[in-house]
């Protein structure tokens, strides 16, 4: 941006329209992606009935707005302990699954690239057909698995299953495969053990992969909703989704808790965005450059 | 001791490293793959399990409700693919320009949707999509001198919806892709363009375009995935899995339909083969474009 700015061009007023034009085509686009979860916003401060009646309507009459919706969702009530009973469910199963799958998926990925071995070659081809096939269709066969293993309606059901992510080993390797293996050989040579390297040694310089993968994680875990409804049976396990759409009943009496409850549940994943938004982006795109 | 040093070897350490994932591999992908195939010439009942051969795929290919959610997830999956990939696309080009200021803030913003779980989002845009005048498609409409319409009780308008979610929900992330993608590019490509006194356009076409393919395939494949094994979205669009005349059933929801709210396991596992079936043959079809078996030629 400064380098553009110091250019001659930069300053002819046909530069100007098209930075006007170029921002103002983001700022529209912007704004027809915000109107929904504004919408949603502002019919969270109105009774559930007016939903029912008016639908999202976009009225910024302040005079008609209320807090009852959030009172009532925090007042302590039946559905308020419900409520508040699925975020904690959603935050267990989030963190659980987040802490797992990294440490796992770091482990296994420290495997395949620190070493050579026979297997390594046939082990990461492994990885990678996991990702051809959709989870959907494994989807009924691990049900019964779970069935049979009696994990079902438990929050190690919902987690076990993604706990070897492939996409999060694919995405360590490829930022461990940028150390250096002298490393390895210089912390041998001072007599630490295989597994005390990895611990001690390599863990920390793979700080921001942890940080990337685990936001992603993160978002897929609070997020996930096809899995944890065919695991989780009893109301009082539901994690935040699973819950808030148990309230989509078609006579809408639910509504107040449901629009208010929808919108403090984008909370925490808005905030964790806004702080690692660097990292998120690195992520998710570590795929998309090496073809 | 010897066990200990056993397991502290060098040969022996990369194998404990990996053992989560041979244990993952084994339990939840080559145990449900197998079984899933099995499952699929089975007749499963609560007492007892017949094998019923090719029965299953049989009675598919003359299940009408079948052909609606093939015909409906190749619908859907292809318009996604025309609008997900040019347009954003073309915004990435756009965002990765001289002319936008506050990138910053439009990326975030683009990005959010995704972050917010298809629960809220599709009551969210039933409520827009609503047959009654406050619907904000029929405000539209009624703006226009037309009426209101049911937005989700036709089958066009039933896929529009669908595809509104889906661009609404994807396009900053699949930008975000392209975006990553042109910052691979070298700049001094551009550079020698403008030396030989390419117009912008013609920078996009023969510079931009091209070397943009490793990230337009990786878009086009997860895009061809999600597209076929899209449910949720039909899911809480319409409130649960039934469309009125199936105009949102989906491959995925009608698997769904089959094996979790008929438990009719083996009927659901044959359509989830063929699923599989078509979506290898897919993913084989851009590993060929893409020439990773070339790669391995040389």
């Amino acid at each position: 941006m400064e380098k553009n700015k110091q250019r001659d061009l930069s300053h002819t007023p046909s530069h100007i329209v098209a930075t006007v034009l170029g921002t103002g085509f983001f700022l529209i686009l912007s704004a027809i992606i915000c109107f929904p979860v504004f919408a949603g916003l502002l019919a969270s401060f109105r009774p559930g009935t007016e939903l029912i009646r008016r639908g999202l309507a976009l009225d910024l009459d302040v005079s008609t707005m209320t807090l009852d919706n959030y009172i009532y969702l925090f007042g302590g009530n039946q559905d308020s302990k419900k409520y508040f009973m699925w975020y904690k469910n959603s935050l267990i199963i989030t963190f659980l699954s987040v802490l797992l799958t990294l440490l796992i998926c770091y482990f296994v990925a420290y495997g395949l690239t620190m070493y050579k071995f026979k297997l390594q070659n046939f082990l990461f081809t492994l990885v990678l057909a996991t990702m051809m096939v959709p989870f959907e269709i494994l989807m009924l066969p691990m049900y019964k698995e779970i069935i049979a293993f009696g994990l079902i309606d438990t929050y190690t059901g919902v987690i076990i299953t993604g706990l070897c992510s492939a996409s999060t080993i694919f995405f360590f390797r490829q930022y461990m495969m940028g150390l250096p293996k002298d490393l390895l050989s210089a912390a041998r040579i001072d007599g630490a053990n295989e597994y005390y390297i990895s611990v001690a040694i390599i863990m920390p310089l793979v700080k921001p992969a942890f940080a990337s993968m685990g936001i992603l994680c993160a978002m897929g875990s609070w997020n996930a909703i096809l899995w944890p409804l065919l695991v989780l049976k009893g109301a009082e396990k539901f994690t935040l989704p699973i819950g808030l759409n148990t309230l989509l009943t078609p006579y809408g009496n639910n509504y107040d808790v449901l629009i208010a409850g929808s919108m403090f549940g984008i909370l925490p994943i808005f905030i964790i965005f806004l702080i690692f938004q660097k990292y998120i982006i690195d992520g998710m795109t570590a795929g998309a450059v090496k073809g | 001791m010897k066990g200990k040093n056993f397991l502290y070897s060098q040969k022996v350490a990369p194998y404990v490293f990996v053992l989560p994932f041979i244990l993952s591999f084994a339990f939840f992908w080559v145990y449900p793959l197998i079984t899933a195939f099995t499952m699929s010439f089975q007749d499963i009942g609560a007492i007892k399990t017949d094998w019923v051969g090719f029965a299953n795929y049989t009675k598919l290919l003359k299940d009408k409700v079948f052909m609606i959610a093939v015909a409906n997830s190749t619908k859907y999956m292809f318009f996604t693919l025309v609008l997900l990939i040019p347009f954003p696309m073309l915004f990435a080009v756009l965002m990765d320009s001289n002319i936008v200021k506050a990138k910053g803030v439009w990326k975030a913003v683009l990005y959010m949707p995704a972050l917010t779980s298809v629960v809220i989002s599709g009551t969210l845009f039933r409520l827009m999509f609503s047959e009654y005048k406050t619907g904000q498609m029929n405000l539209i409409t009624q703006a226009f001198g037309l009426g209101t319409y049911k937005w989700l009780k036709n089958g066009w308008s039933g896929m529009l919806a669908l595809l509104v979610l889906a661009c609404w929900r994807w396009t900053g992330v699949n930008m975000l892709y392209f975006i990553s993608g042109l910052k691979s590019i070298d700049s001094s490509l551009y550079e020698a363009a403008d030396i030989d006194g390419a117009s912008p356009v013609q920078k996009f076409l023969y510079v931009t375009l091209p070397l943009l393919k490793p990230t337009t395939i990786y878009v086009l494949t997860i895009s061809v995935y999600a597209g076929l094994s899209m449910f949720l979205e039909s899911y809480m669009l319409w409130a649960g899995n039934s469309s009125p005349n199936n105009i949102g059933l989906t491959i995925v929801g009608y698997l769904y339909k089959r094996g979790i709210e008929k438990n009719d396991m083996g009927y659901a596992c044959a359509v989830g083969v063929v699923l599989l079936i078509v979506a290898l043959i897919i993913n084989f079809a851009q590993l060929i474009l893409n020439g990773t078996f070339k790669k391995e030629e040389d």
